[in-house]
């Protein structure tokens, strides 16, 4: 009789897997290089550079004005709040006071584009965690504010409507009607969500304790936006560094301890919470005035070097200007919050599955055209 | 928690996101809040402001208000407008003057973002709010 064979012990080994470049999580073309061991991950590196367009340089051969319409393409989801950052730091090198009309119209935009880009971020986090649902009722709340900027603005997405100096045109007659229809549909809708996602026993347990971020690595990887206030670091430049008519407008900022992806998924729905009373004490009473000051036509910032930071739906976004007198900035730089956010991935999902992988990435919220540029 | 209240609680939170779903099921009823895009063609009709191409108008005498300034092909980041201009003699003042040629708006670079329309000082070129660039081959051009 022959005698069994004992068979060798089975030998595991690391490998590689690449999540992306045209990965539907990934939102965008951004490619993981995985190295798995199993389903466990033992290391993420990000490959960049699919859809860079050098907008950097593009600004250095552009006049101001025509820079505005380039930071539409950084965070196309944010895109206004881009806008004003560029707007922002021109009027400041120039020393240029915008009307408070002016003021208040661009912190009503801001915080309407905030909803529309935390109600997308809700419905493909449902989708990407598998709950298809989410993905429709996110858009229909949606379209009313691309509805409200196409009237206004011109545009659904890339609208290009500061300038230095103002607004392009005032605002649409409508404008106001459908704000505050918008925002008593809104208020309706916002509860729904919670009794849809939030509180889904299959979405918290594939979201609490996932990709935690302590508060000394969120401070050390530069995080910011909901990705670092969830960690509970008080990072909101609209508290700290208040600009248009924030000053004017009272808040909470939304803060975390827990720093997992349910804690960043709670910081958001809350910010729309939050943006919905700003633009409530602020859309009865716009003030009356002109929507531009007349800058001339050519804009020359005096010599020296200029930094604006806003934040946008993702975080802190910064636009450094060196500027040596000519028509053209001699060198631009974005800090841009994705990047910051993106380099933290690596620290927060080793050790988890890919599954957890996906739940973080959703919930770090990243826009690939903004960490690229 | 034991494992009977675990599954209780995980059935009740299902049912209370199915509840939200099962009442738009029963109550939206044929309202969709979609729009059916091709088949509201002839209906659709965009918002005033909405960019979708650079025009010049014409009036009756199938003429324009162009100046041949090149204001707006200097606003352009993108080059999308191109102005082929001449001199000619003014013929009422008998002086030169510049006249244009060929003002050339190149649709495939444009980025819709308005620069030359708000730079232009006479009003002759607008955004109109033609969306679809395409035809199809059974319809007439």
């Amino acid at each position: 009789m022959e005698t069994a064979t004992i068979a060798p012990p089975i030998k595991s080994e690391e490998y590689f897997i690449n999540m992306g470049p045209q990965h539907p999580a990934t939102h965008g073309v951004l490619r993981l290089l995985l190295t798995l061991d199993g389903e466990i991950i033992k290391k993420v590196e990000p490959d960049l550079g699919y859809i860079h367009r050098s907008i950097e340089k593009m600004c250095e051969r552009n006049s101001y004005q025509q820079i505005i319409h380039l930071t539409d393409r950084l965070d196309y989801l944010s895109s206004h709040i881009n806008n004003e950052a560029v707007c922002l730091a021109v009027e400041a090198a120039l020393g240029v006071e915008v009307p408070e009309r002016v003021k208040v119209v661009r912190t009503i935009l801001d915080e309407l584009i905030r909803i529309s880009s935390h109600c997308l971020w809700w419905g493909v986090m449902g989708m990407d965690l598998g709950a298809l649902t989410s993905y429709f009722y996110a858009f229909r709340d949606r379209e009313m504010i691309n509805d409200i900027f196409e009237e206004t603005c011109g545009a659904r997405l890339t609208m290009n409507y500061n300038v230095p100096g103002g607004l392009m045109h005032d605002i649409h007659p409508n404008f106001v009607a459908r704000t505050r229809e918008f925002l008593a549909h809104f208020k309706t809708k916002l509860p729904e969500y919670d009794r849809l996602l939030t509180d889904n026993v299959i979405f918290q347990k594939r979201t609490k304790g996932v990709g935690v971020l302590s508060r000394q690595d969120a401070i050390a990887f530069g995080a910011s936006g909901p990705v670092g206030r969830a960690s509970g670091y008080s990072c909101d430049v609209r508290v700290h560094h208040p600009y248009s008519a924030l000053p004017k407008v009272t808040f909470k900022e939304a803060l975390r301890t827990e720093g997992d992806s349910f804690a960043r998924y709670q910081v958001r729905i809350q910010e729309m919470w939050e943006s919905v009373a700003i633009i409530e004490q602020l859309i009865d009473a716009i003030p009356e005035g002109p929507h531009q000051v007349a800058t001339d036509a050519v804009i020359k910032l005096p010599k020296g070097e200029f930094y604006q930071k806003v934040e946008t739906a993702r975080g802190e976004l910064g636009v450094f200007i060196i500027s040596t007198g000519t028509k053209n900035p001699y060198r631009l730089k974005f800090r841009s919050p994705g990047f910051s956010n993106l380099s933290l991935l690596n620290h927060i999902a080793v050790g988890g599955k890919i599954g957890d992988l996906v739940a973080t990435m959703a919930t770090l919220d990243l826009v690939i055209p903004d960490i690229d540029r | 928690m034991s494992y009977f209240t675990e599954i209780y609680h995980g059935v009740k939170t299902l049912l209370t996101g199915m509840r939200v779903t099962g009442r738009y099921f029963i109550t939206s009823g044929k309202s969709a809040i979609t729009q059916q895009y091709p088949d509201n063609r002839a209906s659709l009709k965009m918002f005033d402001r909405f960019r979708g191409e650079v025009v010049m108008l014409h009036d009756e005498n199938n003429e324009h208000s162009c100046t041949g300034c090149q204001k707006c092909e200097l606003a352009c980041p993108n080059g999308s407008i191109e102005i082929i201009w001449d001199r000619g003699v003014d013929p009422e003042t008998g002086k030169k003057k510049k006249f244009i040629d060929k003002h050339i708006y190149h649709l495939g670079m444009c980025t819709q973002c308005g620069l030359c329309v708000q730079a232009c000082p006479s009003n002759a070129i607008v955004w109109a709010q033609k969306f679809r660039k395409t035809r199809s081959t059974t319809e007439p051009s």
